[in-house]
């Protein structure tokens, strides 16, 4: 909904400004006079929540960098350091290392929210396929990062996943040393790892303003599906509306995540990573961080040759694949209703999609044994049919309900229930 | 509803296969009973004291704390902090701990020298390489302690287990090796560790604060459990305490916004 | 569209109902604040820095007439054991013309200001004009007009209780805080 700025600049200095450089204007337009939808409930505050987060990590990531030492022998001892000798290293390493788990936390309420409510649908597709790209980059500085204390876990998990991509024909293998910079996992991996994991999020920021802007211009989605018709009787300015309720929300995320900070830091972890690295020793049972454990499940179901594709290799792509589908969901969903909340079946199909979701993270989790190589096989084949084939299918064979002739309606049903148009009272919230 | 019940599977699923995935034994653990534990759990100085001297006496000739300064001994909330001393490196208790020991170092002109320990040392480790280290302990290292109860399921609670877990007999199917013994909280069964906290293995200072502490083999196994997690992660007091303030701040924060939210709010129908 | 700005527009200032505002405002400030404090706190010197903060040193070891350097805080220390006759100029050249005027007997004060010894004269290492080390006795090369130490980047000279005497250096050579822990040892840096 970006019309024309309505933006009037009060004091000489901001004339002198918007006519040189309108940055107050923008913000102004961006965020506080910015038309947002009455009736987004809590699950629209996560947003607001991961903006907080990317700032959070990178302030506690650039001042844990002051002291951080990338070498293979002294890594670890320089972890040591933070937490023991650097003036509150303690915390701002338990900020960071709690921080990327809240962040993905976080970033899944978001995904599934979209999911929910179609907000990947027509005009947004290029705002889903910024979030994915955002996404994508989570999970390699995610990945790098964790590599940086030199633990046990941080140089296997190094090794197993980068190993992985020599299973791509004919280029892997070449591809892998060159990753390494060695034969194998070590110094200079370790460095170029800490240097990419300080550039990334800020490219993530880079690829959030798009994101924002991509947002902007058609709008904020509603939990409805419906567009915005109406603005004055359907929309409110951005603040103080949803700065305030943004705010709330994460007062109260960061009370969870402040529980875990102070109560709990290494309660999400894995204690394997405080061993020092040990190339000759290997972890009885390599888990990557709770976060990556659906993708993990995925890579390990795929333990048999595919044709001709061997099973590493079908492994990594269908790992990847896994992630990159989310790119095509905006055509992959056939169904003109954008929100699940009209869409009964499509509805039961999400929430199927959650819990198998979680199941997989569970399967992760798991040690590769029976019965969890079957229930991860048959998870990852549910994962792929609701993107294949429940969602493209659901569009033409489901009978939705009506959804709300619009956001004013949704919140003043009108007097006339003939049904026409109007489904239950919809309680906004 | 159906989101509850499917975590609930799922936690269910994920503490039953808890053991399976633990870097330690397949026995339940006991409990260290630390007064540590908890979002409130505080150190007892003198239990600290005496499971410093434990890892001294006992545990030092063989595993090193590459981690540890002695004058972490003299931090707040650690064994020998005094008020009157805050600065840890001027801490008598400190200095006298530190040059009782002999630390090997190069003078100005580049020549081996032993010297008394200053606290800014280390503590000096017990081999002078890894490879030493597997050598004289039949073939695998001692571990490092310093961040050990971070480095084993149940922390503390593991460590009291280990120490105490001797002594039950070889359940069919394990062979114990030469030097080796069976311990069921060790991850595999088999340690290359044999028991070494026994009654009145050490004698502990007949102090105020040791009154009616006898050195017995449970009494040293709480000690040394108490101090590795104090060494672990020494600054666990101030943590949990900041973390009352902060989450106090917050829950008060919480309430203002949401009467700052409820407030506007109100005048529109949503 | 009903009034959506955060003060009432009809009245002036802050009303009573927008306290609540107000308040939640300062508490974000406040955490704000919180959040900052060890940003910027852990910049400063760590606990390993601040335990070298200070070293001891047995001056038993450094014979009459000679000097050595010791690394203190990162830097060299000059401990010189002083001459008789080293004093005694230095106490004659009290009334000389000084660019940083200062007694001799001030030159070797402890920290709390009692005196020291006379013959160690303990000086950071560090030339009051740009930084570099001056040579002094027991080295190689021109101890300057007075005796003391010569500054070769610039040309300053120091006589032999470290005042400036000659040259672009601003002030004499800084002494460090120290104290006497017994007779013959020296806590430099307290």
């Amino acid at each position: 909904m970006s019309g024309p700025s309505k933006y009037i600049p009060q004091s000489g200095l901001e004339k002198w400004l918007d006519k040189r450089l309108p940055i107050i204007r923008f913000a102004n337009d961006t965020l506080i006079d910015f038309p947002t939808p009455k009736n987004l409930n809590y699950w629209w505050t996560f947003g607001g929540i991961l903006a907080i987060f990317l700032i959070l990590q990178i302030l506690t990531g650039i001042v844990l960098a002051m002291h951080y030492v990338a070498h293979v022998d002294f890594a670890f001892a320089s972890v040591a350091h933070i937490m023991r000798d650097v003036n509150y290293g303690w915390l701002l390493r338990n900020m960071h290392m709690v921080g990327a788990s809240f962040f993905f936390f976080a970033v899944y309420v978001h995904i599934f929210r979209g999911l929910y409510y179609g907000s990947y649908k027509e005009p947004r597709e290029v705002l889903w396929g910024l979030g994915v790209i955002i996404f994508l980059l989570m999970v390699m500085t995610a990945f790098m990062g964790y590599v940086l204390p030199w633990g046990q876990m941080s140089f296997w998990a190094a090794k197993v996943i980068t190993n992985l991509i020599g299973g791509i024909p004919f280029i892997g293998e070449t591809i892998v040393t060159w990753l390494w910079g060695g034969f194998s996992v070590g110094q200079p991996t370790l460095n170029r790892f800490y240097s990419l994991h300080y550039l990334l999020p800020f490219v993530i920021l880079g690829v959030v303003i798009l994101h924002v802007w991509a947002l902007h211009v058609p709008g904020n989605n509603n939990p409805t599906g419906v567009e915005v018709q109406d603005v004055e009787k359907e929309t409110v300015p951005f603040h103080p509306y949803y700065t305030v309720k943004d705010g709330f929300a994460i007062v109260v995320f960061l009370m969870v995540y402040a529980w875990f900070v102070f109560y709990g830091p290494d309660l999400l972890g894995h204690p394997d990573n405080y061993i020092p690295a040990n190339p000759q020793v290997t972890p009885a049972h390599i888990v990557p961080e709770w976060y990556f454990l659906p993708f993990y499940a995925i890579l390990r179901a795929i333990d048999f040759d595919i044709f001709i594709i061997p099973a590493k290799f079908g492994g990594l792509a269908a790992m990847l694949g896994s992630i990159l589908i989310l790119l095509a969901v905006p055509w992959l969903d056939t169904s003109k209703i954008k929100s699940m909340r009209y869409r009964p079946w499509g509805r039961i199909a999400w929430f199927v999609f959650l819990a198998n979701f979680i199941l997989l993270g569970v399967c992760g989790f798991m040690p590769a044994e029976a019965p969890w190589t079957y229930v991860a096989k048959a998870a990852t084949f549910v994962y792929f049919a609701y993107f294949l084939i429940v969602l493209p299918a659901l569009g033409v064979i489901e009978s939705p309900d009506m959804p709300p002739k619009s956001i004013a309606d949704s919140i003043h049903p009108k007097a006339d229930k003939s049904g026409a148009g109007n489904p239950v009272n919809v309680v906004v919230k | 509803m159906r989101k509850l019940l499917t975590l609930s599977l799922i936690s269910a699923a994920i503490f039953g296969a808890m053991p399976a995935l633990a870097n330690t034994g397949t026995a339940k653990l006991m409990s260290a009973e630390g007064s540590y534990e908890g979002m409130f759990g505080r150190f007892d100085r003198a239990q600290l004291q005496r499971g410093f001297q434990i890892y001294k006496e006992v545990c030092a000739s063989c595993h090193s704390m590459n981690e540890l300064h002695f004058r972490n001994l003299g931090e707040k909330y650690g064994p020998f902090y005094s008020p009157e001393h805050a600065n840890p490196n001027e801490n008598p208790v400190v200095k006298a701990i530190a040059k009782g020991y002999v630390i090997a170092d190069v003078d100005a002109s580049g020549n081996d020298v032993e010297r008394p320990g200053l606290p800014s040392d280390r503590f000096p480790a017990p081999f002078a390489s890894d490879a030493q280290a597997k050598a004289a302990n039949g073939g695998v290292a001692p571990p490092d302690l310093s961040v050990i109860t971070k480095a084993r399921m149940g922390g503390a609670d593991y460590i009291y287990s280990l120490m105490m877990g001797y002594g039950h007999a070889v359940p069919h199917g394990v062979t114990v090796g030469a030097g080796k013994s069976y311990n069921p909280y060790f991850a595999g069964g088999v340690i290359g560790m044999a028991q070494q906290l026994t009654d009145d293995r050490v004698t502990y200072a007949d102090t105020e604060a040791n009154k009616g502490i006898k050195p017995t083999a449970a009494q040293e196994s709480r000690d040394i459990a108490a101090f590795l997690q104090w060494a672990s992660d020494p600054h666990q007091t101030e943590r949990k305490a900041a973390g009352l303030g902060v989450m106090l701040f917050l829950f008060v924060f919480a309430l203002f916004t949401w009467f700052s939210y409820q407030s506007i709010w109100r005048k529109v129908e949503h | 569209m009903s009034d959506t700005s955060l003060n009432s527009a009809h009245e002036d200032g802050p009303t009573r109902r927008d306290m609540i505002h107000v308040a939640t405002g300062a508490m974000m400030v406040g955490g704000g604040a919180m959040v900052a404090w060890p940003l910027v706190h852990q910049m400063n010197p760590a606990a390993d820095t601040l335990a070298m903060a200070s070293i001891e040193f047995d001056l038993a070891t450094v014979p009459e007439g000679s000097q050595v350097k010791v690394m203190w805080r990162g830097s060299p220390v000059f401990i010189r054991h002083r001459t008789a006759a080293e004093i005694e100029q230095a106490n004659k050249d009290d009334t000389a013309t000084l660019r940083d005027p200062e007694a001799n007997a001030n030159r070797t004060k402890q920290a709390d200001g009692s005196d020291g010894k006379a013959q160690y004269l303990i000086m950071e290492a560090s030339c009051t004009h740009a930084g570099c080390i001056p040579v002094g006795v027991g080295e190689n090369g021109y101890l300057g007009a007075f005796g003391g130490w010569f500054c070769p980047c610039h040309g300053s000279h120091y006589d032999t209780a470290g005042r400036i005497r000659q040259g672009p250096a601003p002030l004499n050579l800084i002494v460090p805080k120290y104290v006497y822990l017994s007779d013959t040892v020296v806590k430099i840096g307290v």
